[in-house]
């Protein structure tokens, strides 16, 4: 029994990191249409100004991470206007084929400055843990982990009360439901472009923060825990936020899960199974439903 | 009016492979020209200045980018011609190759000490058929191919964008069976030896004389290259121009309007996965036969982007356009290595740590690099850049 829970809690933190790197990639979705693969190297790149600010210029913590945020939406302002503005129009699949592009390059930058070794990212909640003692067993609590599922819900509910009730979060809904309509109405659908690429920048950076404050650090292997955000919003559905976040908890739970029981259980799997659980469950879910669970069902028109 | 050059008046001579007969012996002039490069000889650039010839492991090097170009013409055929962005490619090739190291491979055995009997036994370690290239390449394959009808009812069900992500949980799923399958793959960082490139006996990967010619293993795989790769060009490119062609065009440009006319989509697209894991599979077992070994951490996502960019650089959907885009990229680290010869680029550093940066990193920012530009710059690839300086050419010095 407290074996599951424990499973559970490294699910539900896994959830929110994968939440908050799915969620960049959804906006982007959905305000641009352009399937961004770059979400990987802009995460090790945020993380890396974290790191470079709190261990290196030891600077105070949440002043790294302001600093980094700030530093990551400009990349991603950045990265918009030099490469998918003339892109705009071209075929989806050119453009997603030109972030995979832009991923190989960002990554080479990223890796360059972090070098080899993982680095911790000099976060204050550093091993800490609480041990509750419940069932016979005792259940472990990183404070990592309330830190990641605290600040997930906290930037979630923040960017939906964004989107629904500031009137820039309506320009961009607008934006994304129909950008010609939306120039129409006088939203700056080029702002829009910038912002969402500035927003989801952002989130990659605060998901790497927590993928770097997890043992032994940032390194190279986050760009690989950030492209599983990729089978969460396939199985959320590519334009749907809400299905972001309930992909993100399929995912973490179907991750943590496997994890746990897999090794005893199911051994002839092999090593690492965990790792490859997120795709067979985005196999099944598309197989099921095309679109995802929320996702909207194309309509084409002839 | 019919012997006047240019003048395209049916549908025939349109998609004629060989337009006239200048093209024709230009690409005679080319074989021939690859021929004697095969054989070891220095061809003049610019006579007196520059001349080019392919020595050492410039010749290894010339023979993978031939086994990459069947990759990558098969690659053409599902997302250049057919219009489905496939990211798993890497599975394919890796599928081949181990195909292939399974079926033309030695068996490895190893003495282990048998706890229950309490004596040495014999235990096979990595299975191995050692059957002939005869088998094991065309098998090599057709289970690439099967693997690839496999995944085509998922692909027929999804679109675009959802369908780059199925391949590419593809190159994950298929990444940790390589791993996992350790007697038949030897297992992550460990690898095994490849299939033996013998036909009915005849080895390729000896020296040895050919028709009173004294060939080196290079060479001799050099040409096997290069007969396999012109007869699998040739297939893909009948293929683009006949009516599964025609359908696969349809298909990409407008796959609904393409089912209206007629076009079954779920067939075409079926044919069009098949046959390009037929021919990863066969690239994936030549290329890894003739580097000798093959381990199961190449088949990432990386070597799907490589490939991607290899049909992106080159021009999509065209045969030519493969073959110059998997030149480029396999000859890439060395045109960055003579790069940093250059005063110019006296920054790239040779060693793995010093200077601003190093080979690998430059090399990596240019494949990138290289996928931005060509998108932005020239959709159409190293091919359209050949078309345009051939049509400026062709009027100079008048501009229409």
């Amino acid at each position: 029994m407290t074996q599951f829970l424990q499973a559970l809690v490294e699910g539900l933190s896994l959830a929110a990191i994968y939440a908050l790197i799915a969620l960049g990639f959804v906006i982007i979705y959905k305000s641009t249409q352009v399937l961004n693969f770059a979400q990987p190297a802009l995460l090790l790149l945020g993380a890396y100004w974290v790191v470079y600010f709190a261990t290196v210029m030891r600077w105070p913590f949440w002043l790294a991470v302001v600093m980094a945020a700030g530093l990551a939406a400009l990349t991603g302002i950045v990265v918009e206007r030099l490469a998918l503005r003339p892109m705009v129009g071209k075929p989806v699949f050119a453009v997603a084929i030109m972030t995979i592009g832009l991923n190989t390059v960002i990554t080479v930058v990223a890796l360059d400055l972090l070098g080899i070794d993982a680095r911790p990212v000099g976060a204050p909640w550093g091993l800490d843990f609480v041990r509750l003692d419940l069932f016979g067993g005792s259940l472990i609590i990183t404070h990592r982990q309330v830190a990641a599922l605290i600040t997930t819900v906290v930037l979630v509910a923040a960017l939906l009360a964004f989107f629904k009730y500031s009137r820039f979060g309506l320009a961009m809904r607008a934006a994304a439901f129909d950008q010609e309509v939306a120039v129409t109405q006088g939203v700056s659908v080029v702002v829009v472009f910038a912002a969402s690429w500035a927003i989801a920048s952002v989130l990659a950076m605060i998901g790497g923060v927590f993928i770097g404050a997890t043992p032994p650090g940032l390194d190279r292997s986050a760009s690989i825990v950030a492209l599983k955000a990729l089978p969460v919003v396939v199985i959320g559905g590519l334009d749907s936020v809400a299905g972001a976040l309930v992909g993100a908890v399929v995912v973490g739970m179907a991750e943590a899960l496997t994890f746990t029981y897999q090794p005893t259980h199911a051994a002839f799997l092999g090593r690492n199974f965990a790792q490859v659980v997120p795709y067979l469950v985005m196999f099944l879910v598309l197989l099921v439903r095309p679109y995802g669970l929320l996702g909207t069902k194309e309509v084409e028109r002839v | 009016m019919r012997r006047r050059p240019g003048l395209i008046a049916d549908y025939r001579s349109d998609t004629a492979i060989f337009r006239n007969n200048v093209q024709r012996f230009w690409l005679i002039v080319l074989i021939v020209a690859v021929v004697f490069l095969g054989l070891g000889a220095t061809i003049p650039v610019v006579p007196g200045l520059v001349d080019f010839s392919l020595k050492g492991d410039l010749l290894l090097l010339a023979v993978t980018a031939m086994f990459a170009s069947i990759g990558a013409i098969g690659l053409n055929v599902i997302t250049g011609y057919a219009g489905q962005v496939s990211l798993g490619h890497a599975f394919f090739l890796g599928l081949g190759a181990f195909t292939a190291a399974v079926l033309g491979g030695e068996e490895v055995t190893r003495q282990v000490f048998d706890l229950n009997l309490g004596q040495q036994v014999e235990k096979t370690i990595l299975v191995g058929y050692g059957l002939d290239m005869a088998i094991w390449l065309p098998v090599a394959g057709i289970v690439a191919a099967v693997a690839g009808l496999v995944v085509a009812p998922i692909a027929f069900r999804l679109r675009g964008l959802y369908l780059a992500f199925v391949t590419l949980g593809l190159v994950f799923v298929g990444e940790h069976i390589f791993k996992e399958a350790k007697s038949y793959t030897g297992g992550l960082g460990v690898g095994r030896p490849t299939a033996v490139p013998s036909l009915f006996g005849f080895r390729f990967d000896q020296p040895g004389g050919v028709f009173g010619v004294h060939l080196s293993r290079q060479q001799k795989l050099f040409f096997l290259g290069l007969i396999l790769l012109v007869v699998m060009a040739l297939i893909a490119k009948n293929l683009a121009r006949s009516r599964i062609g025609r359908a696969l065009a349809a298909v990409r440009d407008r796959d609904i309007a393409a089912e209206l006319m007629g076009i079954n989509l779920a067939r075409y697209k079926m044919i069009a996965f098949g046959v390009s894991s037929f021919y990863a599979g066969i690239a994936g077992a030549l290329l890894y036969s003739a580097i000798g070994r093959v381990e199961p951490g190449s088949f990432g996502l990386l070597l799907s982007i490589v490939y991607i960019a290899m049909i992106l650089i080159g021009g999509a959907a065209t045969i030519a356009g493969s073959i110059m885009g998997a030149v480029f990229i396999i000859f890439l680290p060395r045109i960055v290595k003579w790069m940093a010869g250059l005063w110019v680029f006296g920054f790239i550093s040779e060693s793995p740590t010093g200077g601003l940066v190093n080979l690998s990193q430059v090399e990596q920012l240019m494949f990138g690099g290289l996928i931005v530009g060509f998108l932005i710059f020239e959709p159409l690839g190293l091919y359209g850049i050949w078309i345009r300086i051939r049509n400026y050419w062709k009027a100079w010095p008048f501009s229409y």
